[in-house]
Order: structure tokens, then sequence, then C-alpha cells
């Protein structure tokens, strides 16, 4: 619970940051909200020679609107997500769904780049952003990239990031009209989830157009229940129609067993919370 | 900071509510924490730890640690084998029960995945840190025992020397003959319940800083401790140090719960190194080292048996239980189950009990006293049992307690176990709950919701419990061979301008003593709540005391207190009758003030008969010049608070999730000096026994790893979690000067059961007849799966 020693910079530009880290390579770890890097730092699993604040680093933060979609920067925090207005209109489902992370004060200092950038698929962030189909934005010595959620997520605490890239933006296209819903089933309430399902649901003539749907805690990354998907386009919006659809959501996953959950049990709870998330989205 | 008191001017005595002495600076952070406190040259202490469950201690290689930045020394078992060859274990339950010795750093075995095997001194705690991960020791791993009944194989031994790893076999039968009563009898119903380890999970971690005086030989220890005074006697006794160069002081404790009820290794090394080192020498552990090495709370495997008449009059009852002292017997470690012993037929009337117990060492941390101490494990299997009757029976499960139940004509009623309970009514107590629940109300929507085959199952479950508590006649514990008495002291000084200090030997770690004991002493001597100091925790302030636990402050420091009291009012009324020229008998006393019966001008109030007699111009002759009365009190009985809870859980039969509906709690802990702090003793034991039911549990893997290490694995329920809890109390008083009773662990002792018996009571029409603790949703979903597979009969 006490870290080993290391040194720390608050560089206040992008530019510094990447610098820094072109410097200082594998030793070297960004700080956002610290909520999941400094209990690693404390355990010892993680212990970086160079810990990097993007706190102070104004452009890094708030909500932009670019249009058919609203650029986040990397440093806005959970609760400036879950309060801000263009979130709430153009995105909802992330509203919904951040605003279920940890507590108050998790939410205070957490970010959605560190908590996407984490790379732990067992936050409700990675699968909510991949329903959303949302672009990640990183800078690097070579300057700037995207990267599509699906590829952004590559195993269990390892996205696509490079060491001496940063995250700038998580880019998230506008859901007007979308019906959207996150289940999140945990213990106590200020648990991680055992398993999550955030639905998007647009509708058209009385019945279900498209739907998407993310699995948190099914799998090494978010996954997308795929299966379900299929068998929702074009599908009634009766009760009997989602449920015999959302039988297919933990179809091909592989989720964690631990202490909360077997597999078996968590991929019921993928189908049973699919079924309730997408009947809410469906509305 | 302004306060705004806007509570009535005339709070302060006995019932009232005033705002509570403690918290103005608990609130504002002006707390002194054990971990604040930094003389200079302090040095830090690490420990290294043992990184598996049972090993020989090959070599220990200490060098690169000793060569590193800041530090001073690094010592491992060998070092203090001659000054500590053990930690003490206060509560040998039998004449042979195996003892195996507990150097405070292992020496050639570790036991347990925690087990100390090496600390580092440092000027700073980093330092220590850092250095301690560099010491290397080479183990030779042996089999983990961490099964209890595998443990009693034998085939790993623990304490090679002993031989066993069984510590004890403790049996006592009393009443009728046990075989012949269930041989005779219509009905019996056996069932196995698992009391899962808990950690205690206090606020504030264990910390100690030992100081030593080089010139007088002096120590002073500051400790997160429930027990400076047992710690004094116990440090002293386990290292041969001079008592009286041993100062123990408490400052402010965030918590303790049973497990700062401990004479911990760590203490002791304080102490040690400190004298070797002659500087300052502290620790403080990290949550981490919370989880692994606090001492764990439960840990009990029960077979229960009942028998009774096919109409459900209760004939006897046979517990066996198998208890898990972990690695090693630590302070009262044996003491836990036995406690129980006298608890298993509850409330209930019936002629034959046998209860046996056998202890068993396994490589796991050792357990000790956790809120309840045994208590709550035998008040979960009686009333765990109960309801699995009245559905054999086909009873309601209120009605069978009705029937079985001491009625409240019958106290002092005599029980089987040998206690006599001194009062109760458990009518009252429950006829109050049942209204405020709508019991029948809610029976009837269960039956609605089974009816229609609802995804949401409705449970109600019921705990009609009481306890013995106020720890305790030194006689009978003294019988039940624990090394220590269980009386309490208290002085009460009036001072020269007419403020009272009060000194009580109990060591309150967030209770409110200050508060509680001021509000006795207001009403004793009638004089302001604010007008009293209550000084406690520090051995030299405070020499002779028994400390906190086992809900004893108030039942035997309160009794105490007011004794000394009444010694102060006899001396000062002798005072008074010497300065009004009156005779003694003449003389009243009401609100603070003597006067002469028959002319009320004539008076003088105990404030000022302090000054008067501090001046000492006029007093009587056979009177020494002081207001100052000190008590011992040694209680005749244990107390005994009882209620009755009631609980309705919500169960998604589709998800396995239960949550609690409502719960009421209906409590009778007899005369009540501050209600508002009753209501948090009741509230917080509650959701401490919630925890148990559905939310808490030590995972250990096969290996004998800890897998719940940290506050992720292990969930702690917040009040997110938790109901409204809807309180009331009946007041039924005790048969003691003050009729008050115990409260700190009934709510605890309490809720557990109503609340697995609501979750049980909503799956039994899935032909369910327990779940595990903690019910988990995977387990409930389980439960209903193979339920729902095997055929609800
Ligand atoms: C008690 C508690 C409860 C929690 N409960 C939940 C929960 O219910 N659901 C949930 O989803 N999360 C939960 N969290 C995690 C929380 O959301 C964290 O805030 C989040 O996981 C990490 O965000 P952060 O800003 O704190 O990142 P940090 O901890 O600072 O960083 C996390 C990782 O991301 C990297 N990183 C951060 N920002 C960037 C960037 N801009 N570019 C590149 N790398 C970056 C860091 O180097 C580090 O590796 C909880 C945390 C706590 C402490």
């Amino acid at each position: 619970m006490i870290p080993a020693s290391f040194d720390y910079v608050a560089p206040t530009s992008v530019d510094e940051v990447v610098s820094t880290l072109a410097e200082h390579g594998d030793d070297a770890k960004v700080l956002a909200g610290g909520h999941s890097l400094l209990p690693l730092m404390k355990l010892r699993f993680a212990v970086p020679a160079m810990v990097v604040d993007i706190g102070r680093v104004e452009e890094l933060r708030g909500v932009r609107d670019a249009g058919d979609h609203l650029a986040i920067g990397a440093g806005t925090t959970h609760h400036e997500i879950v309060h801000d207005p263009l979130v709430r209109q153009h995105c909802g489902l992330l509203a919904e769904a951040t605003s279920m992370v940890g507590d108050a004060q998790v939410r205070h200092r957490g970010t959605i780049g560190g908590a996407t950038a984490h790379g732990d698929s067992a936050g409700d962030l990675p699968a909510v952003v991949s329903a959303l189909e949302g672009t990640f934005v990183a800078q690097g010595p070579g300057g700037r990239r995207e990267i599509a959620a699906a590829d952004f997520f590559q195993g269990y605490l390892e996205t696509a990031l490079a060491a001496d890239e940063v995250l700038v933006e998580v880019r998230i296209p506008k859901h007007d009209g979308w019906g959207f819903a996150y289940e999140k089933f945990n213990r106590v309430a200020q648990a991680w989830a055992i398993v999550g399902v955030a639905a998007l649901v647009r509708r058209e003539n009385g019945s279900v157009a498209e739907a998407r749907i993310g699995l948190t805690n099914m799998g090494a990354v978010p996954v997308r229940a795929t299966a379900s998907e299929e068998a929702l386009a074009g599908a009634d919006r009766t009760e009997d129609a989602i449920r015999a659809a959302c039988q297919h959501a933990a179809d091909g996953t592989s989720p964690p067993a631990d202490l909360s959950a077997q597999p078996d049990y968590r991929q019921h709870l993928a189908r049973v919370l699919s079924a309730r998330a997408v009947a809410r989205a469906t509305g | 900071m302004t306060v705004i008191d806007d509570r009535p001017a005339d709070v302060g005595g006995v019932g009232t509510a005033p705002w509570r002495k403690e918290d103005a600076h608990l609130v504002t952070g002006q707390t002194t924490w054990t971990d604040n406190l930094a003389p200079v040259g302090t040095l830090h202490m690490a420990f290294v730890r043992a990184t598996m469950a049972h090993a020989r201690i090959g070599s220990i290689d200490t060098s690169e640690a000793a060569g590193m930045p800041n530090v001073v020394g690094v010592f491992t078992g060998a070092d203090f084998a001659e000054e500590c060859p053990t930690l003490p274990c206060a509560w040998p339950v039998t004449p042979d029960m195996v003892h195996p010795a507990h150097p405070p750093i292992a020496v050639g075995k570790v036991r347990f995945a925690g087990d100390p095997v090496a600390v580092v001194v440092a000027r700073d705690r980093a330092s220590a840190v850092d250095a301690a991960e560099t010491v290397l020791v080479d183990y030779e791993p042996l089999p983990a025992v961490v099964d209890m009944e595998q443990s009693l194989t034998d085939e790993v031994v623990l304490h090679e020397d002993e031989g066993t790893n069984k510590a004890f076999f403790f049996s006592m039968p009393t009443g009728a003959d046990i075989d012949e009563t269930f041989a005779g009898a219509d009905v019996v119903v056996k069932r196995r319940f698992i009391q899962q380890r808990l950690l205690p999970t206090p606020i504030e971690p264990r910390a100690v800083l030992c100081i030593p005086q080089a010139a007088s030989g002096d120590f002073t220890i500051y400790s997160a401790t429930q027990i400076p005074h047992i710690l004094r006697t116990m440090l002293a006794v386990v290292t041969g140090m001079p008592e009286h160069k041993i100062r123990v002081i408490a400052p402010d404790v965030g918590g303790g719960f049973g497990a700062k009820l401990q004479v911990t290794g760590e203490e002791v090394i304080a102490l040690l190194v400190a004298k070797r080192l002659g500087r300052p020498v502290k620790w403080t552990e990290t949550r981490s080292e919370t989880n692994l090495t606090m001492h764990h709370g439960r840990g009990q495997i029960q077979d229960i048996e009942i028998a009774a008449t096919k109409d459900g009059k209760l004939l006897g009852l046979k517990v066996d239980l198998l208890a898990d002292m972990g690695a090693y017997l630590m302070l009262v470690t044996p003491g836990v189950p036995i406690l129980g012993a006298f608890m298993y037929p509850a409330i209930y009337k019936m002629d034959a009990y046998r209860f046996n117990c056998t202890g068993v060492f396994t490589t796991k941390t050792p357990t000790d006293a956790y809120r309840g101490a045994g208590r709550p494990e035998a008040t979960f299997a009686i009333e765990r049992i109960m309801d699995e009757l009245a559905d054999e029976l086909d009873m309601d499960p209120m009605e069978l307690r009705k029937l079985n139940w001491i009625t409240h004509e019958e106290f002092p009623y005599e029980m089987v176990a040998g206690l006599t309970y001194d009062s109760g009514n458990y009518e009252a107590a429950t006829a109050r709950a049942m209204e405020l629940f709508d019991y029948e109300g809610l029976r009837a929507e269960q039956a609605q919701r089974r009816a229609d085959g609802d995804r949401i199952q409705l449970g109600i479950g019921i705990s009609t419990f009481t306890e013995m508590c106020g720890l305790a006649p030194s006689r009978v514990l003294g019988q039940l061979d624990y090394g220590a008495g269980g009386w309490e002291a208290a002085t009460v000084r009036m001072l020269p301008s007419g403020k009272v200090q009060v000194v009580t030997g109990s060591s309150p770690h967030g209770q409110g003593h200050e508060t509680t004991l001021s509000q006795i002493t207001s009403s004793a001597l009638g004089v302001p709540f604010d007008d009293i100091e209550v000084l406690h925790g520090d051995t030299q302030v405070s020499p002779m005391g028994l400390d906190t636990y086992g809900s004893r402050s108030l039942v035997v420091g309160g009794i105490a207190l007011q004794k000394a009291a009444g010694k102060v009012v006899d001396k000062a009324r002798k005072l008074a009758a010497h300065l009004l020229e009156a005779s003694e008998d003449d003389i009243e006393f009401a609100d603070g003030t003597f006067s002469v019966k028959g002319s009320p001008d004539a008076s003088k109030s105990i404030q000022e008969l302090a000054l008067a007699i501090f001046a000492a111009h006029d007093y009587p002759e056979d009177m020494e010049p002081d207001l100052t009365g000190h008590a011992i009190f040694d209680p005749e009985n244990f107390s005994y608070p009882h209620g009755t809870h009631l609980c309705a859980v919500e169960i998604d039969t589709e998800t396995g999730h239960t949550s609690i509906r409502t719960y009421v709690a209906v409590d009778d802990v007899g005369k009540v000096i501050n209600p508002q702090i009753v209501e948090g003793q009741v509230h917080g034991g509650i959701a401490q026994g919630i925890a148990q039911a559905l939310y808490e549990g030590v995972v250990y893997d096969d290996d004998g790893n800890l897998v719940t290490g940290t506050l992720v694995d292990y969930l702690v329920p917040a009040a997110p979690d938790l109901p409204s809890f809807t309180t009331d109390r009946t007041e039924t008083p005790a048969a003691n000067e003050l009729g008050v009773k115990g409260v700190g662990e009934a709510g605890t002792i309490a809720s557990t059961p109503a609340v697995v018996n609501a979750v049980v009571d909503a799956l039994r029409p899935y032909g369910v007849h327990d779940v595990e603790m903690p019910c988990t949703p995977e387990r409930v979903w389980r439960a209903i799966q193979s339920g729902q597979k095997g055929g609800a009969q």
C-alpha cells in the first residue's frame, strides 16, 4: 500500500506530455484521475519510474460539438460527463452508464480517458463506447491517429495505445433518436459490474430497426452481442421477441470466473440483462 | 467555527440525547489517531510476511535490506525468541487444551500467509517498506491445511511438537438425558450451517507507537487498541518487563469490533525494538495487512439438531461445532465458540441440551472475537433451525416461537444451558414488531406472488433473539477458565470549581462513552452535562480497568460510575449537614442541591461544596477533605438484551439478486441512557449482521492464500446497499442499578438470521432449505436452479 519511489511531472500541454513520454518510454505512466493507476502502484503491481500527471492539461478537458459526433477530451471527469448537456442530449447512454461508475468520489476524479485507456473490460465505459461505436484519438511523436473502438481494446488491461502515446479524445457519434439503457449488475452499489449490458435501439415503424449491445465483463475485452443484434434487426417490439433474440446474447463469449460469478452464471446474466436493457431501450 | 445547538437546555441527563461530546472533534478532523503521532526521531517498522500458508523457514537473507538507505535494523524471530517466546492466550477452555507457542515473529515455520518472518526498522516508512521487499526467505513449502474437517485427520500437523491439529474438545451436556430425549421425540430436524470467516474491517487499521524514556526506563505505548489495560498487563507478562514501567494510551481509536481486543505480535515487537534501539518505534498497518493478518471473526461449521413433539413443543437440542482457530490461539480465540455454548437454547424452553465443540488449527489467519463473538453464530443456528422445524411441522415460524419462548411472567428464568435470564418480555417486543412490519399483509402478498409465479418472490424472516453480554461476573469467568475477571472501575472527582472529572476503566473506540457517562454523572450529581469531563484510555490516567468489549461499558462500567457518584453524594451530604448544621438524616438531595428538610433556604449545591472541601477550612472530623468517589463493580449476572427483528426480502428469481424491502427491529435494551446512541448502535449492528448474511466472506484458495485480500474482493456494504431500518424499543428494565442492558452487539446478533430466514423463506417453493452465507446472487440463483431441477417437493 506504499508505492515504490517514482519521479513526477505535471506538464500543461499535450506536446509536453508526448515529449516526456518519448523520453522515458516504458518507464513512464500517464496519470489521469489516478483511481486505477494509484491502487496498482500502491500494491506495487505497477512501478513506473516516471509519472506524467495530465491533470493540468486544459486542452484535454471538456466536451465539444463536432457536428456528427461529440469530441470528449480524455481528461474530462465522469462527473462532468454525467452532467454535460451535450452528452445528455446526443449520447444519453454514456451519461447514464457513467452515472453508475463507482461513487461520487470516484466520478469526481476518474476520467473517460483513464477508464478506457486502462483497458479493463470490467469497467463500464469500454462496453458503452463499443456499443456507441466511438473512436479514440491518440497522439504520439508521429502525430495523431484515430482508432476505432473495435480495434482499441486488445486484451485484459491492453489497448492499442503505444507507450509513447497519450489518448487525447474520445469521439462519440451522436445517437439522436436512439433509445438506450445500461443495466449494471453488481453485489454492492459501489462495486464493479459482475456483468453490464449497454443497449442502443433505433426504432422504425413500430419495430426494432437496429440494435447494438455492448457487454461489460464478459471477456478480456468489451464484447458486442452480435448474434442478438442480428436477431433484433427488424424484430417486433414485444417482450417475447426481445427475449428470444437476447437468448443469444452470450453466444461465443468466454467470461471470467471470480468470487462473484462463474462463467455460466455470467452468461445467464448477460442474457437476462440484455433482454431487460433492450426492452427498456425499445421503450 | 460556530456550533449551533438547538436542543433544549435540559438535555444532558439520563434518557436525553445531547450532542455527542465526541462528535465535534471527530467531524472537524481534530482527532489524534496513533498514526498522527510522530515524535522526533521515530523509527518505522515494516514486516516481511509469509507468502505461503505453510512452510519451513530455511535461511532468511536480510543483508541487502540491512544495507539500504535509512535502514537501522533488520530482525527475525530468533532475535526476540528469549524476550518473548509466545504471545498470550488468556482462555484455556479445557484443562488439556493444546496451546502451542506463538512467537511474535515466526521461528522455524510459518503457519499462515501473512505470518511475520522479519521486521525492517528504518528512519521513514517508505524506506522500511522498500527494504522489506528485498528480504529473501528460503521456504520449504508444506501442504496447506485449509479445511477444518481435513485438519482433524492430522495428516499434516501445524504444530509438530503438539502432534495434533485439535486444539481442544469441549463438551457441555445439561438438563435431561439427550439421547433419551431425542429417541422419544416425534420430530427431529438436523442441519449443517457454515459460519464463514469475516473481516472485522474497522476504518482505522491497527497502529502502534512505542516511546522509550531512556532515563527512567519507562515505555509509553500508543496503540489503536480496545484494551489499553489488558495490553499493558499482557505486555509485561509476555516480555517479563515490569508492568509499572509500561504506560499504554489508546488515543482516538477508529473502530474495533473485537479486532482490537488483541495483544498483537506487532505491538510486542514495537516495544522490544524500542527497548533495543532506544528510539520511538512506530508501525501502522496497510489495509492489505489488515485483511491478511488482523484476526478474523466467525469460522465455524455448525451441526445442529433439534427435537420436538408433533405439536411443536421443543424437547432438546444438540450442537456439534467445529471452530476454526486459524494457525495460533490468540487472546481469546478458543473462548469465542464457548461463549456461544450458552446461547443456542436462546429464548426457548427445553429440557435437554448438549453442546460439543472441537477447536481446530488450520493454516489460516487466527480467528478471535468479532462483534458478538460466539453469540451471533449460536443465534444464527437456533433461529435458522426454528424456521426449518416450523417448515417441517407446517407451522407458522412465529407461532412455533411463541409456543416455546419464556413468557414474561416466568422471569427470572433458569435456562437449560445454565444461565438465569433476569428479565425480558418477548411478547411485547414481538407484538410491536409485527405491528410495524405488517406481518399478515406481507404474508398475503407472498402468497399472491407465489400463486402468480411472479419473477420477484417475497420472503419473510424472523429473529426473536436474545444474547448474553456485559462481560462479566468475575466468578463465572473463573468457572469458564478465562484468565481475568470482568469488573470495571470508575472514579468521580469534584474539582475545586465544581466541575467534575470522571475516570473510567472502559476504553471507547467510537461508542460515545464521554457522552453516555457524562449523562449518568449529570443525573447522579445534578451537575450540568457540560461541567463533566470523562477521562479514559490511558493507564496513567485510569490505572484500573478492563476495557471495552462484549457490550460491557455501560452495564459494568456505567454501574461502577453510578456507584462512584453515589459515594460522592454520600460524602457531600455529610459535608452539607455539617455546614448547614443539620443532621444528615434531615438533608435532602435533588437537582444537585442539598437542603434541610422543612427549611428550603438552607441549602448548598454540590458544586459549592466542592470549593468548600477544597478550602478545607471547615469539615467533619471523621471525613477526609475531598469529594472523590471510586468504585469497582463486579456484576452478578450477564446482561440479556433481546428483541424481535423482522425482515422482508425481494428476490429476483431470474438473477438471484436479493434486496431487503423492509427491516423492522424492536429491541429491548432496558432503560436507555441516550436514545440516539442506542439507535446508532442498533443501526450499525444490523448493517454488520446483514453484511454477513448477504455480502461478506473471507475466501482462501486450496493452497491457503487469502483471495479476499483487498476491499475490491471483500465486499463491505455501504449506505446505498442497505434499506431504511424501522426501529423501535420496548423497555423491560434489567435487574441492575440502572436497569440497563448492553446494546453494542445486539443488532449484529439479531439481523443475520432474520435476513437468511427471509431468503430461504422466499425460496421454499423451489424446494430450497438453505443458502450458504453470504447469500450472493450467484448462490441464490444456483439454489433456485438446483431446486427446480430437483423438483419442488
Ligand atoms: C472505489 C472505486 C470504484 C470504482 N468503480 C468503478 C465502476 O463501478 N465502474 C468503472 O467503470 N470504473 C470504476 N472505477 C474506476 C474509475 O472509473 C477510474 O476512474 C478509471 O478506471 C480510471 O480513470 P482515471 O482517470 O482514474 O485513470 P488513472 O487511474 O489515472 O489511469 C488509468 C490507466 O490509464 C492510463 N491513462 C489515463 N489517462 C490516459 C490518457 N489520457 N492517455 C493514455 N493513458 C492514460 C494510465 O496510465 C493508467 O494506466 C472505480 C475506481 C475506484 C477507485
